[in-house]
């Protein structure tokens, strides 16, 4: 298997990569009214057909998270982050606490020694104290 | 899309030996098409019915909507790169003139540029290249031909890992570049799997699986955990291949998993891995074996 800069086997490619360009319009590391990578830029740097990466692209242009400017790209559209964040928030309980407990009951971890030890690992990360 | 290759009945007799029995498949214009299959399914002779070195039994082979065999204005488009390809007494600078006659758009930059990449010298004998230079050779003609269809019959014989990785990245970039029609057959598919947009699967002859390549991905997926779990989460769904161990199970079930099933393995203490094309591919074939029933109406 080659090194895909990220993708796996696990699941149409397309949908990763439209999955990978909506993380970092949420993380910010691609702002909005920026030119996102063109298909053969994306193909190029994951390893995988144009074609394969025109379809991610057009996952998140069809959302109407990007936007085409004719004859020079594709752009990420003004809203696009607060729309990924707010999104982003609706699944992370389904996406990251529903494991969390499932694995913790499987432990027994009751949910008071859950909330100590997020508490825990959260002042240890030096973040907000609870 | 215009298909650029388009093949109905084609049947391939040796004496009592059928080599491809009834394919019919089309390949759209602009698009790298993976053919994949064991070694002896038939892809060799299909490649090269294209390319019009062999003749079909009967059947009907059309590529830019005309039967190749003999006819110049096809064949001036087209370029086939076989595993074996043998070459006169030549340098490898005289092999590189011959394909300038032979192909119009073809790229003396590039075909320069790509034997550097692989360290083969132009004024080398060809005859004392090694396995894997020789391939580097055929790969260079391949991809410098520029050809608006390019058949690529297991091409790389001898190159190690690298090498091959120096032949898909210089494949996606000169095919971004200069989009042409590729089928390239390989059994190397986890390496190949992203560079295909489609997959033909061949099985003893015949079309065991047609489909886009990310269309598979995630097809087909398996379930494993404790047996009862197993058994109620894939209870009244297609299922291809059961396991068991003691009290652990493993099932591949068929069908797309949806956020309720997840959901629902989740809380079971099930895990669900999706199987990879080169997963799907083996099954295709083994599969084809009693029947064809993998094809298209299965997986749509």
């Amino acid at each position: 298997m080659p090194e895909m800069a990220g993708l796996d086997e696990g699941g149409p490619l397309f949908a990763q990569v439209a999955e990978r360009l909506a993380g970092e319009i949420a993380a910010g590391g691609l702002a909005e009214g920026e030119r996102v990578p063109s298909t053969n830029e994306l193909a190029a740097f994951y390893r995988i057909n144009p074609a394969t990466a025109a379809k991610g692209i057009n996952v998140l242009a069809d959302e109407g998270l990007l936007e085409k400017h004719r004859g020079i790209g594709m752009f990420v559209a003004t809203g696009a982050r607060a729309t990924l964040l707010a999104r982003r928030r609706a699944e992370f309980t389904e996406r990251y606490v529903q494991p969390l407990l499932t694995e913790a009951t499987r432990l027994g971890i009751d949910p008071d020694e859950l909330i100590a030890l997020i508490r825990e690992s959260s002042s240890e990360r030096g973040g907000v104290a609870v | 899309m215009t298909p650029a290759i388009s093949v109905t009945g084609l049947t391939r007799r040796y004496y009592d030996e059928v080599a491809l029995d009834d394919v019919s498949l089309t390949v759209g214009a602009g698009t790298i098409t993976g053919l994949l299959g064991r070694n002896g399914a038939g892809k060799t002779t299909l490649l090269r019915i294209l390319a019009g070195q062999e003749f079909p039994s009967s059947g009907s082979v059309r590529v830019f909507g005309a039967a190749p065999a003999e006819n110049e204005d096809v064949l001036r488009r087209l370029v086939l790169v076989r595993e074996d390809q043998v070459y006169p007494d030549f340098k490898v600078c005289h092999a590189l003139r011959a394909a300038s006659f032979c192909y119009p758009n073809w790229d003396a930059g590039l075909a320069s540029s790509l034997l550097k990449d692989y360290g083969v010298r132009p004024g080398k004998a060809i005859k004392g290249l090694s396995r894997g230079q020789r391939s580097a050779l055929g790969i260079t003609i391949g991809l410098a031909a520029r050809a608006e269809v390019t058949l690529f019959d297991e091409p790389y014989a001898g190159l190690d890992a690298v090498a091959r990785q120096v032949f898909y990245d210089r494949l996606l970039a000169d095919f971004a570049a200069f989009p042409r029609t590729v089928l390239l057959s390989t059994h190397l598919i986890d390496e190949a799997a992203a560079l295909f947009e489609n997959v033909v699967v061949i099985d003893r002859g015949r079309v065991a699986l047609d489909a886009t390549a990310d269309g598979l991905r995630g097809m087909a997926t398996t379930v494993s955990g404790p047996v009862l779990a197993v058994d109620s989460f894939t209870a009244g769904r297609p299922v291809w291949e059961r396991r068991g161990l003691g009290s652990q199970a493993s099932v591949v079930m068929v069908g797309q998993v949806s956020g309720e099933d997840r959901e629902r393995a989740r809380s079971l203490g099930l895990d669900l891995t999706p199987l990879s094309l080169q997963q799907l591919v083996v099954r295709a074939s083994a599969r084809s074996a009693g029947s064809d029933s993998l094809t298209e109406r299965t997986w749509v």
